[in-house]
């Protein structure tokens, strides 16, 4: 019972393929499907007992909608239509924002690193939703913004920042020795930038720049808030028509999720071609 | 003509916080000639050369280099570097670009010498440095010894007045440092004026006018090579010889 050295042995032995058990490929599928079959019965159930009443049927129209002369896009289609051009205008203003901040935070102008800095830290530590309130209620009255101005200024700027932190990092990554060798055959710091250091940072931005790209798709659903048209605004708005807020809600989801899953998967592609290069 | 100064140094110094990486130094380079600079590492050659096109700033003293006093005006730094190539231990060659874009890309952008006139330039003197046919490899192809002739050529596109060369072999194979010493060689048979730090004191003998010794900051010792190998003045170039002569 005590230190007998066959039984010692022989739990141990039991222990061992118990761990190998859990370890195994079959077990985790089995446990993942558990708790995905919970929460879909829990979901369901909660469901059937506050009496919600599916309308599955009447969604394919908000996507798509047959008309007397063909298709028609339906409201969530638009929205996500306006969703990614929102997304993209303000990304490529990000862009530039985050490229110009970088170069500034990296310049030797005093004032240039000190506008960089302040500007990095107060939109970093702000929540989007508060910063997004200012532009619109605060920027807008002011400077006469209309909401989607206000929408583009306020994505544009609060990705720009985490987008410079993304490029500073890049450039730093090109060593000493290239700006010494750009600077000695007589290059100005522009040129060094633009014909030396940003072609060979690029390897190492991209991906994190796809990656940002995702987060922009992602946070343009709250200008929903100020009622600009996109997906999130889309789905509320048939939301208060129909009352199928389970449904629509659903599919709103899903619909991100598609489309940031395929710029996930792109990102990882990418990630892993510019790994192999360096 | 030829005995016109073409680099003054005089009374310069150096401080990086608190430590005096450079003191005093005075030193006038004529046009044509080739000093070669040498002495323990830590000395502050490196530095010393680096103040010439001034990649390092000075804290003290001046800096003339053709004619321009090096201050914070960046249009005379720029001046100056248009006029003065340098060679570097890393080569630092651009890996983005291939051999002839390399090449190419300071005579076109700093130059504005229009393409093909920059290519055929480019050509030149990659036959110059022997490596005619590496033209369109990006340096990760090529060898160690390779890569700094491009990163010499890379210097001569410019066609500078002046060839700084801050150990140039130091990072190289063993089988691969001669035919980089070769090619300076031959590029001091051209009347280039020429800087060079290095320990090799084979190519000193051959091809310097003076030496030049220093020591924690200090110029110890200037003579022609033939002074300076044989009866070195001081105590401490003595050492050092001996420690490196020594095989």
């Amino acid at each position: 019972m005590a230190e007998a050295s066959i039984p010692g042995s022989d739990a141990r032995s039991r222990r061992l393929t118990l761990r190998r058990m859990f370890a195994s490929r079959i077990f985790s599928v089995a446990l993942y499907a558990v708790v995905i079959w919970l929460i879909v019965r829990t979901a369901w159930t909660g469901a059937e007992a506050m009496g919600y009443n599916w309308q599955w049927y009447r969604v394919p129209q908000y996507l798509l909608r047959r008309t007397d002369d063909g298709f028609a896009l339906g409201e969530l289609a638009t929205g996500l239509g306006a969703s990614l051009l929102l997304s993209a205008v303000a990304f490529t203003l990000a862009l530039i924002i985050g490229l110009v901040v970088a170069l500034l935070r990296l310049s030797n102008l005093v004032v240039g690193k000190a506008v960089a800095r302040a500007f990095l830290e107060i939109v970093r530590n702000m929540p989007l939703l508060v910063l997004l309130y200012l532009f619109y209620y605060v920027g807008g009255p002011i400077f006469g913004l209309d909401r989607y101005v206000a929408s583009v200024l306020c994505l544009g700027v609060f990705h720009g920042a985490i987008l410079s932190e993304v490029f500073r990092a890049g450039i730093n990554s090109v060593g000493r020795g290239q700006w010494e060798a750009a600077m000695s055959i007589g290059m100005t710091r522009m040129q060094s930038y633009r014909y030396i250091i940003l072609p060979q940072s690029v390897r190492f931005m991209l991906p994190p720049i796809t990656g940002e790209a995702v987060n922009m798709i992602k946070s343009s659903a709250i200008v929903s808030v100020i009622a600009v048209a996109e997906l999130t605004t889309a789905g509320r708005n048939i939301i208060s028509d129909t009352y199928m807020s389970f449904e629509i809600w659903f599919t709103v989801a899903v619909i991100y999720l598609a489309v940031t899953l395929c710029l996930s998967v792109f990102v990882s592609h990418l990630e892993r071609r510019f790994a192999v290069e360096i | 003509m030829t005995a016109r100064p073409i680099i003054e140094i005089r009374n310069l110094g150096k401080f990086y916080d608190g430590f005096e990486a450079l003191k005093d130094i005075n030193l006038t380079v004529l046009s044509g000639e080739k000093v070669v600079v040498c002495g323990p590492s830590g000395s502050g050659k490196s530095t010393l050369i680096r103040c010439i096109n001034r990649l390092e700033e000075h804290s003290s003293g001046r800096m003339i280099v053709d004619g321009i006093e090096l201050t914070e005006e960046t249009k005379d730094i720029r001046a100056v570097r248009r006029e003065v190539g340098m060679v570097f231990q890393q080569f630092n060659l651009f890996p983005h670009m291939t051999v002839l874009e390399n090449l190419t890309i300071g005579p076109m952008r700093v130059r504005k010498i229009p393409k093909a006139e920059a290519e055929a330039r480019a050509r030149k003197y990659l036959a110059r440095v022997h490596i005619p046919e590496q033209a369109d490899k990006y340096p990760a192809q090529l060898s160690g010894g390779q890569q700094q002739r491009v990163a010499i050529a890379r210097s001569l596109c410019m066609e500078p007045r002046i060839m700084l060369f801050d150990e140039p072999t130091s990072a190289l194979d063993p089988e691969m440092i001669n035919e980089v010493l070769d090619v300076m060689v031959e590029l001091a048979g051209t009347g280039m004026t020429m800087v060079v730090v290095t320990h090799e004191m084979g190519f000193a003998r051959k091809v310097a006018d003076r030496m030049v010794f220093m020591e924690r900051g200090e110029i110890v010792e200037v003579a022609p090579p033939d002074v300076f190998f044989t009866a070195p003045k001081s105590e401490r170039c003595r050492a050092f010889l001996d420690q490196i002569l020594e095989h």
